[in-house]
């Protein structure tokens, strides 16, 4: 037994790599349970906001019938999926039909072993964790692909072409932006950080972990990097990121208005919601990519401007304090009821969530907490935003034509990143090619002359 | 441009064969398809994206509605019409009411013509408020449909207390209208003219200058005017192509040649410039909404109709500017009750018929978007 609970406690002692990357076993496996149970309250949740924010958008209230305001509208669909007739057509493909929905999951959860939620709160910590990320995330598009020929229908195989076509080439252009995001870990204007700059013995990294202590060590977000590369990379990230995780405006593999559903046509009940729960968890994934390449991952916003031991702590004072606002408008709202005896148990429902969200939020306050949870919680907020924006273009947007999709993604994206990988390259060894490549061939120009 | 005269009919008598060895796909759009505006089937020829060809079949909601009229009495028809096209039932009881009255020979006086006028000139807003929210979302922006309904509900608001029908109002009579307006019917008017004004800009901040909306309309579902005409393409689809053509001028009817408006027209012919033409319809809806309500006179509402319609032996063709097109009555009397034949010249059937030209060569989505900005009903496509 004692050796057990050394094994486990061992990792407690010195807490300063992730459980995977520290050989921990139990604590990773700990850490798998916690982010899967974290990922699907964020999908749930996400559900519930982007019906009540579209709502909003579009002059409508949203779910208001299942419990207060629809608080309860994610569970009791999740029941309603669940119980729903299973269906398969006659003419699928069993085994592939089968299979696809559980590839497609698969790839979006695993992406989530690398994610750095602080710089100890990840699975694992991989040397290649980006590439590890974008190679697992790109697996998904198997599924679909599966998904549309085993349904031996037209438009769901219309759907997994489009899919299909899309993901491949939208990879390239985040590749490429990915590519100068981490270009900038190892360069500055001097040159290699390894060869005789900045402190750092590195010469960058892929690590998710390594790419965010990169941002801190030098002090700024990439997104703010050589500006304005960092920034344009950033943007053809965050469209290709859109088109990757076949959302509005580039949602045309389930276009509804063309192909009914695109690929998970015929799905129905629990197989669907398996394409549901991949599709918002990729959405995450990709989005957790994007603030850890760019947003400084788990960093707290302005750390050089507003800077200190007071201002750390009233940054370590968001948390709670955002769970109180939560909480604040769930009181407000209850206190906005109708007095009717008809909604009572909602009332007191949504009176009960707010009490469980203040609660959360004063336990927030305490040091020993806030301390531990501040990087999880600028990593969920930053994520939050992206979500934020996922649902603001599908209310904004119209879809764009398949033509004009790979018109963006191979004719303005592409070239966009290449030049912006030279740029940003130059633009980190320019000193170098001021001293080994500009000046003497000046030198030589000018003897001439 | 594809001359309608040289497509070849789709051939559809060699079996679909199966993916591996087919580069075409034939794929059946409907009857039940989100984005065919009812039961509207199409059957489409693919090649990868591409359209090689499509037939349109029809039908599916055919009810027999001229067939209908002729064991009804012409007052006992009156509410049939509503039915053809729904959401623009107004118009159609304009266009039913006004051949009749033009069988009698009788005119419905001047209080009732401008009240007809208002309620006709809403319909078409509401119509084309519809038009805009499905169109939109069938492109994939699904807010401005939220937006247009909520300002569609004004007008249907406006019907219900005027008649107390929202969509299939029969608001007209045979000889004028049966009702009086209802107390505070201008003012309710004039509030809705000072309410939508703002709004419509809401819908073009929306679309007219997004990119992707231009992209997804610019150049998409071109028809030349010469085929347009060749086809019988009427309403704002003929008017988009640049012919200026609406009969609310060219043969003026009720009383629209009191009125002060213009004709919006395109040039392109395109799916966008479409969409141009009935933005700026809503405008001069609105302008002629205005004049009508502040110009509205006193007087009758009804004319001297008797109480049995007998018209004289002889045949009527009367047509209106719907909000889709030109919508016409050709009915035959042999001098009873009943009308011998009534014939309808639904806009949606005549303008269905250009689908084929303008679609060839297009992308699938493109599909979508041309039977959007054609604007059909089926209702009135089948009858």
């Amino acid at each position: 037994m004692q050796p057990i609970i050394d094994y486990i406690t061992s990792y407690l002692g010195n807490k300063t790599q992730t459980p995977g990357a520290a050989g921990n076993l139990f604590w990773a496996f700990v850490y798998i349970l916690l982010v899967f149970l974290g990922l699907s309250v964020a999908v749930i949740a996400m559900n519930w906001l982007e019906r009540k924010i579209l709502a909003h958008m579009q002059v409508r209230l949203g779910p208001m019938r299942v419990g207060p305001h629809g608080l309860l509208q994610p569970i009791a669909d999740a029941i309603k999926l669940l119980l729903k007739e299973d269906i398969m057509p006659a003419e699928a493909d069993g085994f592939v039909f089968w299979i696809a929905p559980f590839i497609v999951v698969l790839a979006a959860f695993t992406v989530f072993v690398v994610v750095p939620f602080g710089p100890t709160h990840a699975i694992t910590d991989m040397n290649i964790g980006i590439l590890f990320m974008l190679g697992v995330s790109s697996l998904s598009v198997l599924g679909i692909v599966m998904a549309g020929w085993a349904s031996n229908s037209h438009y769901p195989l219309i759907g997994a072409l489009r899919s299909s076509a899309q993901m491949v080439s939208y990879e390239v252009a985040m590749g490429l932006a990915v590519v100068s995001a981490i270009l900038m870990t190892s360069l500055h204007g001097l040159g290699l950080y390894g060869a005789g700059g900045v402190g750092t013995g590195d010469t960058g990294t892929l690590s998710m972990i390594g790419i965010v202590q990169a941002q801190q060590e030098q002090g700024v977000w990439f997104v703010f990097k050589f500006f304005p590369l960092g920034l344009i990379a950033f943007f053809i990230f965050a469209i290709a990121m859109v088109a990757e995780t076949n959302r509005a405006p580039f949602d045309l593999p389930e276009a509804e208005s063309e192909l009914t559903a695109g690929f998970h046509t015929e799905y129905s009940g629990f197989r669907w919601s398996l394409f549901f729960l991949a599709e918002y968890s990729a959405m995450i994934a990709v989005s957790s990519i994007a603030v850890t390449l760019w947003l400084g991952g788990w960093l707290r916003p302005f750390p050089n401007l507003l800077h200190g031991a007071t201002w750390d702590l009233v940054f370590n004072l968001f948390p709670g304090i955002t769970f109180l606002f939560l909480a604040a408008i769930c009181f407000y709202s209850t206190a906005r009821m109708p007095k009717h005896p008809y909604f009572k148990i909602q009332t007191i429902g949504l009176a009960g969530f707010g009490a469980v969200l203040g609660l959360i939020g004063l336990a927030l306050f305490v040091p020993a907490v806030f301390i531990r949870v501040q990087d999880i919680y600028w990593f969920a907020m930053k994520v939050a935003a992206f979500m934020y924006l996922y649902i603001w273009y599908r209310g904004t947007f119209p879809r764009y034509r398949f033509d004009q999709l790979m018109k963006v993604g191979w004719k303005i994206l592409l070239p966009m990143g290449l030049g912006l990988l030279i740029l940003t390259a130059c633009m980190g060894m320019r000193s170098e090619l001021r001293h080994q490549v500009v000046e003497p061939l000046w030198h030589r120009v000018a003897n001439i002359l | 441009m594809t001359d309608p005269n040289t497509l070849s009919p789709l051939d559809l008598e060699t079996p679909d064969k199966t993916f591996l060895d087919a580069n075409e796909l034939v794929i059946n759009m409907g009857p039940q398809h989100p984005a065919t505006h009812g039961v509207l089937r199409v059957i489409l020829r693919l090649d990868g994206e591409k359209v090689m060809g499509l037939e349109c079949v029809i039908g599916y909601l055919h009810r027999g509605v001229e067939k209908i009229a002729e064991n009804r009495t012409y007052t006992m028809f009156n509410p049939y019409v509503d039915r053809m096209d729904y959401v623009a039932a107004v118009s159609n009881g304009l266009g039913y009411c006004e051949t009749v009255e033009k069988l009698l020979g009788v005119e419905a006086p001047p209080r009732a013509q401008y009240i007809r006028v208002i309620l006709t000139e809403l319909n078409r807003m509401a119509s084309h408020q519809l038009w805009l929210g499905t169109h939109a979302l069938d492109i994939g922006a699904i807010t401005p449909l939220f937006y247009t309904f909520r300002d569609r509900e004004e007008i249907l608001k406006i019907f219900e207390k005027y008649c107390g029908a929202r969509l299939t109002t029969h608001a007209f009579r045979i000889g004028g209208l049966q009702y009086e307006a209802y107390d505070g019917f201008e003012q309710d008017v004039k509030k809705f003219v000072a309410f939508v004004t703002p709004k419509i800009d809401e819908y073009e901040e929306l679309l007219t200058t997004n990119r992707i909306w231009v992209e997804r309309t610019k150049g998409v579902g071109v028809i030349s005017a010469k085929d347009a005409i060749a086809l019988g393409v009427t309403g704002p689809v003929l008017r988009a192509s640049g012919v200026k053509w609406d009969l609310r001028k060219a043969q003026p009817y009720a009383n629209y040649k009191n009125f002060d408006f213009e004709i919006p027209t395109g040039q392109n012919g395109d799916t966008y410039d479409r969409y141009l033409v009935r933005m700026a319809e809503f405008r001069q809806s609105l302008r002629i909404i205005q004049q009508a309500v502040d110009g509205l006179p006193e007087g009758p509402v009804m004319a001297k109709v008797p109480k049995v319609i007998k018209p004289p032996v002889g045949e009527v063709y009367h047509s209106i500017e719907a909000p889709k097109g030109e919508l016409g009555y050709f009915i035959v009397s042999d001098g009873s009750t009943q009308p011998y034949r009534v014939r309808v010249r639904p806009p949606s059937l005549v303008n269905l018929q250009a689908l084929d030209v303008m679609c060839r060569g297009a992308m699938v989505a493109d599909v979508v978007a041309v039977i959007g900005t054609l604007d059909i009903v089926l209702g009135e496509v089948d009858r």
